[in-house]
């Protein structure tokens, strides 16, 4: 369970998180929503601690992480696995060597329980053919990908989104939102996606929280969303011609 | 910013750089790559250098003596002295500093704004360490060897230009060479090119690691970098001559 408690942000003189409390719980897919420049990104790196909150607390299974020090981080850090919007997968290394990466740094593996987990990993987001190519050399699809084989590699507790299927084809953000679904339930992992995507709202939305301006302005399932009332999540809801065709 | 908060960011940098909390399995691996790439890639460069250098010394100070009481054998120990004292080790620091410097920052710079360096810190790993370390180690290994290299080659260049121009010959140009040699010119070099390898190895690393925005701000930084870095090393090229030997 991941639980935030009156976080806020403050960028120079700018509030862009104003008391955000949430609670995150274990084999549900959690979901982040809210326009673009609503602050999602900014809440992600709070929570993992990219950016430090000018005030409130985060915490990691009852573990305070926020004022945690260093080494503590580090040790529930271990435990997380985040896919950056951009992939952030290491340009040097093949795309092999990238899921191999945090095994290889923490685990003491043998070569071929390496090669195997890796191979599994790679399988599990149908990635067959590309083991040996550098990230250069890859769709953003593949990328994609490959960063969330990387991020599962570790069985982490804690698995974090940004834009899971920003810029990519209708099909290709199908295949990732089901397979964001399945690694939840199937590991248990408290999972948490930003997204503005409607389709992953309807689809993997076991809880949805929507961010307006800094605030958490409403929260609830990918059923109820569709009758909420709040004005502001009507207009994010219905914003296409085609959810307005579809609901009413 | 300020000097002062830079100073401060700086050095905590390379305090997280050298605690490194957690094991870094790779160092060995990275060590040996850093070697490679600041040591052998620089050699070519230095040794051209060094060679034109050496020659260049040797023939202006052949052009300078024509007075007959100055023996000539003082091209030898003169060209001896500025390739030993000054060349090879704060020449060679400054143009590392814009080779390496430079392709140091835009490295670590890239890593940061292509958020790889987040992604590091959000498994656990210590980036700046893991990023930092085996640069600055390896070259501080290397460094010493490359500015022997150009002492080497520096006195050899000067050598071939007395050959091939006929100003001197070799038993003069080596009786000149030898004259009140003193090893401990050498070291005061070796002991200069370690310091110049950690400022540009920490400070290039520095102005990477901290970069903000995209790549026109990782090519600012790397300029940056080798800017800092040449002005931190003749800054330090005062104070250690200073100390070493008055
Ligand atoms: N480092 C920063 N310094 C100052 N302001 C920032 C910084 N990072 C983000 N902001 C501001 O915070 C606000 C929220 O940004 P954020 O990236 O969280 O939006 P988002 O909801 O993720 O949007 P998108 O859906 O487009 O990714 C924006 O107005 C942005 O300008
Ligand atoms: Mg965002």
């Amino acid at each position: 369970m991941i639980e935030i408690k009156g976080l806020y942000k403050r960028f120079a003189d700018k509030d862009i998180l104003t008391d955000v409390n949430l609670t995150f719980e274990e084999g549900k897919t959690n979901l982040i929503i809210g326009q673009s420049g609503s602050g999602k990104t900014v809440l992600m790196k709070c929570a993992v601690g990219l950016e430090i909150p000018s005030q409130g607390e985060i915490l990691y299974s009852g573990r305070a992480f926020t004022h945690a020090s260093l080494e503590e981080k580090m040790a529930i850090r271990k435990e997380i696995g985040m896919v950056f919007q951009g992939g952030a997968l290491f340009d040097s290394m093949t795309v092999e060597e990238n899921v191999a990466f945090p095994l290889r740094m923490f685990t003491d593996m043998a070569k071929s329980e390496l090669e195997d987990r890796v191979n599994f990993c790679l399988n599990r987001v149908n990635l067959n053919q590309a083991h040996s190519k550098y990230p250069a050399e890859i769709s953003g699809g593949m990328k994609k990908r490959v960063a969330i084989a990387r991020a599962i590699a570790l069985n982490p507790k804690y698995l974090f989104f940004d834009e899971p299927n920003s810029g990519l084809d209708p099909r290709t953000s199908l295949v990732i939102d089901a397979l964001i679904q399945e690694i939840t339930q199937e590991y248990k992992t408290v999972t948490i996606v930003n997204t503005h995507d409607m389709n992953s709202v309807l689809e993997i939305g076991d809880h949805i929280a929507f961010i307006f301006k800094g605030n958490v302005v409403w929260t609830g399932d990918s059923n109820s969303i569709i009758k909420a009332q709040v004005p502001e999540v009507r207009d994010f809801v219905f914003a296409t011609p085609l959810m307005k065709k579809m609901f009413k | 910013m300020s000097f002062f908060e830079n100073f401060g960011k700086y050095c905590l940098l390379v305090f997280r750089t050298f605690k490194q909390p957690g094991r870094n399995k790779f160092f060995r691996e990275q060590f040996f790559r850093e070697l490679e790439a600041l040591g052998l890639g620089s050699i070519g460069i230095i040794a051209i250098i060094s060679l034109f250098m050496g020659a260049v010394i040797a023939i202006q100070m052949a052009a300078n003596i024509d007075n007959p009481l100055i023996p000539r054998e003082t091209i030898g120990y003169a060209t001896r002295e500025s390739v030993f004292l000054e060349f090879s080790s704060t020449v060679v620091a400054l143009i590392l500093a814009g080779k390496v410097g430079s392709s140091i920052a835009s490295e670590i710079g890239t890593m940061r704004v292509t958020e790889q360096i987040d992604a590091l810190e959000i498994m656990g790993v210590n980036s700046a360490s893991y990023l930092i370390l085996p640069k600055i180690t390896a070259s501080l290994v290397i460094n010493p060897v490359l500015t022997l290299m150009s002492m080497f080659l520096g006195i050899f260049g000067g050598y071939l230009a007395c050959l091939l121009t006929g100003m001197l010959d070799a038993p003069s140009y080596l009786t000149g060479l030898l004259f009140e040699f003193r090893p401990f010119n050498v070291v005061y070099s070796i002991i200069k090119s370690i310091v110049f390898a950690f400022i540009i190895t920490s400070i290039s690393a520095y102005r990477g690691y901290y970069v903000e925005g995209g790549s026109r701000e990782v090519g600012e930084n790397s300029t940056k970098a080798v800017v800092k870095a040449s002005i931190a090393i003749l800054f330090w090229n005062l104070i250690l001559t200073r100390i070493l030997l008055l």
